[in-house]
């Protein structure tokens, strides 16, 4: 079972970093991004089984952290929507010095 | 302050002889604080401010003229206190000195009396002390430097009483006399060597005097530059004897010569970098063309840096270091062959100059050509004679000069004349304006030409006597130098000396007769104008004529015991040179036989008389005509009065090749080349095309730093799994 869940947890990841790369919506690549989370989440579970309860118990924490993210970075995407009236990742590139 | 040992010159006023560079260093301070002060307040009591125009004007008019020897109108400030505190300190100095020489007569000394103020390089083996040493050298050095010093600094109060730099005059003097203190007195060669280029960096201070004139200003430079030339020479000395003696004080280096090998290679290359380290310094060849130039300066420091003192010092460093000379037979033959023909070379070129200060520098060169004779032949007793009587005699014809281009100053500034009042062609008939001057130049004349019983006859025959006899029976008779035997090579140098002292009488004679005899050639106003000058300058000019009167008695030959005790400076000397000299002349005393001494004096004697003749007979005063209508010289006569055209070879042949590889090597290739554009500019561009890449990542695009984290993510993990 467990080559079959990492197996899972890989595919998972890949498309999510595939989508990160390769989308413009930044919801989407919001969305992505929680894919990959959850990925690695699914990742932790299944090796839980053969070295403990850790892996569970840090699930918890990521699904925490994600939602705090989740909440900070949909702000900014609205953010970022009132300000430009777009979330095309191309119009997105004030993060320069 | 530890005093080293129990010595008979401790418990004497000798104790107190760090006192004697003190003297003249306070009165540096005095006169340079006042010399500051009164320059950077101009008040309206400051008598100088009426004559601002004037002393302009003055100066355009000697900047024409070409010479320096410029008088403003009016006292400058403070005058007072400089006059006293100037030649003051100095006289402190001179009475402390005379004191400490009687002490040292009372007692019986055989080795240095040294004293230790402050370790002043303690690094490792290097041990270098703050330290004095005072033996019988040390004593006659003081006593003539301080001496002479005092005269020139009292004929200084009268000569530069009108000039707006008085004060700044004297702190500079003040100032050489104590760096020359500092040499003379030093124990180890690393103090002297401090000395030495303070002397050096006085005289810089002092040639370009009048620095508002570029002449003066460049020849300030050039005497300062061609002197670091040599300076490198004794460096190069000095480090090689740290190097394999692992000292550099007299006491412990003359200790440990055991370790030399008489004639080795070591000892010569150390003496010769010496020696050239002395051609800079005093003027020999290839090295003096500076001191010709370095007559820019003031008269009375030509007298006194330039003629009686600080071109000594390289005549002292051979006599100091005789116990490295006396071990170095082809190094000494150098030094005597240089000396020859220095002496000669230079002779020939003062013959045809008309400067009176040109031909007295010229002088000059050609009679330190006779002191390094005396040292290099080994006579390092008769060399010491001949600086003592050379300081008192061309320092008596220096001021004598001075006193006449004073004099002509005066008068042209009465007649609003603007011609060159250094010119001898101007000159003629001054013995009826300055009877005391012209005697006593005399006096110098008939030293310098050798006639006795004036002193130079007494020191120029003791050097060209040592030279004959010791080109037998001695270590240089034996050496081969460049091929020939020391025993050719001495006689030539004997040959050179001779030829040297028939030119030395022929220009001697022609400088007397066309600045004192004859017709005058100055209108008419002008001669009324000229009268002696002031007693300070008379003053110490007569107690000079004295000296060069009387010098000889410093150190009488055996043939003239009639006339007193004979040989009192070689005895003085014994302890210092005493042992050097033996080494020369293999352990014997070569003592001459009386027929032979009378013979070598004969025909110096004959040979100066000679010369005043020729000159008498040959030179018509009466026929010279002023400067400017003076006709061009032709032929060989020409080639003399041009020096030998000594300085285009060397602008040409060395200064010019030097501007230009500074200019387009070092400048444009070295400098802007690799260091601007290479080094500076290059590590600025590389930096600007690291920055353009580092632009071009952070461009702002989130999906490029997207990538970029992804990327990254993927080669840190690449290589922790492959790793």
């Amino acid at each position: 079972m467990l080559a079959e869940s990492l197996g899972l947890s890989a595919i998972l990841f890949v498309i999510g970093v595939i989508g990160v790369l390769t989308r413009r919506n930044a919801i989407i690549i919001f969305l992505c991004v929680e894919l990959m989370l959850n990925a690695v989440n699914l990742t932790f579970v299944a090796l839980s089984r053969y070295y403990g309860m850790g892996g569970q118990v840090f699930v918890l924490f990521v699904m925490t952290v994600a939602a705090a993210e989740a909440a900070v970075g949909l702000a900014i995407i609205i953010s970022i929507f009132r300000h430009k009236q777009t979330v095309d990742l191309r119009n997105i590139n004030v993060m320069k010095g | 302050m530890a005093i080293s040992g129990v010595h008979p010159l401790a418990a004497t006023i000798a104790a107190w002889m760090w006192l004697l560079p003190v003297f003249p260093l306070l009165g540096f301070i005095i006169n340079g604080a006042l010399s500051m002060y009164s320059s950077a307040h101009i008040g309206p009591a400051d008598p100088d401010m009426g004559h601002g125009g004037h002393d302009s004007a003055d100066g355009e008019a000697h900047a024409a003229s070409g010479h320096g020897d410029s008088h403003s109108v009016g006292k400058p400030r403070f005058a007072s206190i400089v006059t006293i505190v100037g030649p003051g300190v100095i006289f402190l100095s001179f009475l402390l000195a005379a004191a400490m020489f009687f002490a040292m007569r009372g007692v019986d000394m055989t080795t240095p009396f040294v004293q230790k103020y402050w370790s002043w390089m303690p690094v490792g083996d290097l041990q270098i002390d703050f330290a004095f040493q005072l033996d019988q050298l040390s004593m006659l050095m003081v006593l003539i430097v301080t001496g002479v010093s005092t005269l020139i600094h009292i004929f200084s109060v009268g000569y530069m009483g009108e000039d707006e730099g008085f004060a700044r005059f004297f702190s500079y003097l003040n100032l050489f006399v104590f760096f020359m203190l500092l040499l003379v007195l030093a124990n180890n060669y690393a103090l002297l060597y401090v000395g030495w280029e303070g002397v050096s960096l006085c005289s810089y201070l002092l040639v370009g005097f009048w620095f508002k004139d570029k002449v003066n200003a460049d020849a300030g430079k050039k005497a300062f530059l061609v002197n670091r030339i040599g300076d490198v020479g004794l460096l190069i000395g000095m480090f090689l004897l740290f190097a394999n003696l692992g000292s550099l004080d007299f006491t412990t280096l003359a200790a440990s010569t055991g370790s030399l090998q008489v004639g080795g290679a070591l000892v010569t290359t150390i003496c010769l970098f010496f020696f050239f380290g002395c051609t800079g310094k005093s003027a020999q060849l290839p090295l003096y063309v500076w001191l010709p130039d370095a007559m820019a300066g003031p008269t009375p420091v030509s007298a006194l840096i330039h003629a009686a003192t600080m071109v000594t010092a390289g005549v002292y460093l051979v006599v100091r270091s005789s116990f490295l000379f006396s071990m170095a037979p082809v190094a000494s033959i150098t030094v005597a062959v240089v000396g020859a023909i220095t002496a000669l070379f230079s002779a020939t070129i003062a013959i045809k100059q008309w400067d009176i200060k040109k031909v007295l520098a010229y002088s000059t060169v050609s009679q330190l050509g006779y002191m390094f004779i005396g040292v290099g032949v080994g006579a390092y007793s008769a060399g010491v004679f001949h600086l003592a009587t050379h300081a008192f005699f061309k320092g008596l014809l220096f001021l004598g000069a001075g006193s006449v281009i004073y004099t002509m100053h005066a008068a042209y500034h009465h007649s609003g004349n603007h011609a060159d009042a250094q010119d001898m062609r101007n000159m003629g008939g001054m013995r009826k304006a300055m009877p005391v001057t012209w005697v006593m130049m005399w006096i110098a004349t008939l030293a310098i030409s050798g006639v006795p019983p004036f002193a130079g006859f007494f020191s120029k025959d003791s050097i060209l006597g040592a030279a004959f006899e010791h080109s037998h029976d001695s270590i240089l008779s034996s050496a081969t130098w460049l091929g020939m035997s020391g025993h050719t090579v001495l006689l030539g140098v004997y040959v050179f000396g001779l030829a040297g002292a028939l030119l030395t009488a022929v220009y001697m004679t022609r400088l007397m007769l066309y600045t004192f005899h004859g017709p005058s050639r100055a209108t008419e106003a002008e001669q009324h104008a000229m009268h002696e000058a002031p007693w300070t300058m008379t003053g110490p000019i007569v107690v000079l004529g004295v000296l060069s009167l009387a010098g000889g008695w410093l150190n009488l030959p055996s043939v003239a015991s009639f006339l007193g005790p004979v040989g009192s400076l070689d005895k003085w000397l014994n302890p210092v040179v005493g042992s050097a000299t033996l080494a020369i002349t293999n352990g014997t005393a070569i003592e001459a036989s009386h027929g032979v001494e009378l013979t070598l004096i004969g025909i110096a004697v004959l040979i100066a008389i000679a010369g005043i003749v020729i000159a008498f007979v040959a030179l018509k005063p009466a026929k010279l005509v002023t400067k400017d209508q003076s006709p061009g010289e032709h032929g060989f006569e020409k080639v003399l009065a041009e020096k030998y055209y000594v300085d285009e070879i060397y602008e040409a042949g060395l200064v010019h090749p030097a501007f230009v590889t500074a200019k387009n090597v070092l400048w444009r290739g070295l400098d802007v080349g690799i260091i601007d554009n290479l080094f500076v500019n290059g590590s600025a561009a590389v930096a600007r095309g690291f920055a353009w890449i580092g632009a071009q990542i952070q461009n702002g695009s989130t999906g490029a730093y997207a990538w970029g984290i992804a990327l990254g993510a993927i080669v840190l993990l690449s290589v922790f799994s492959f790793r």
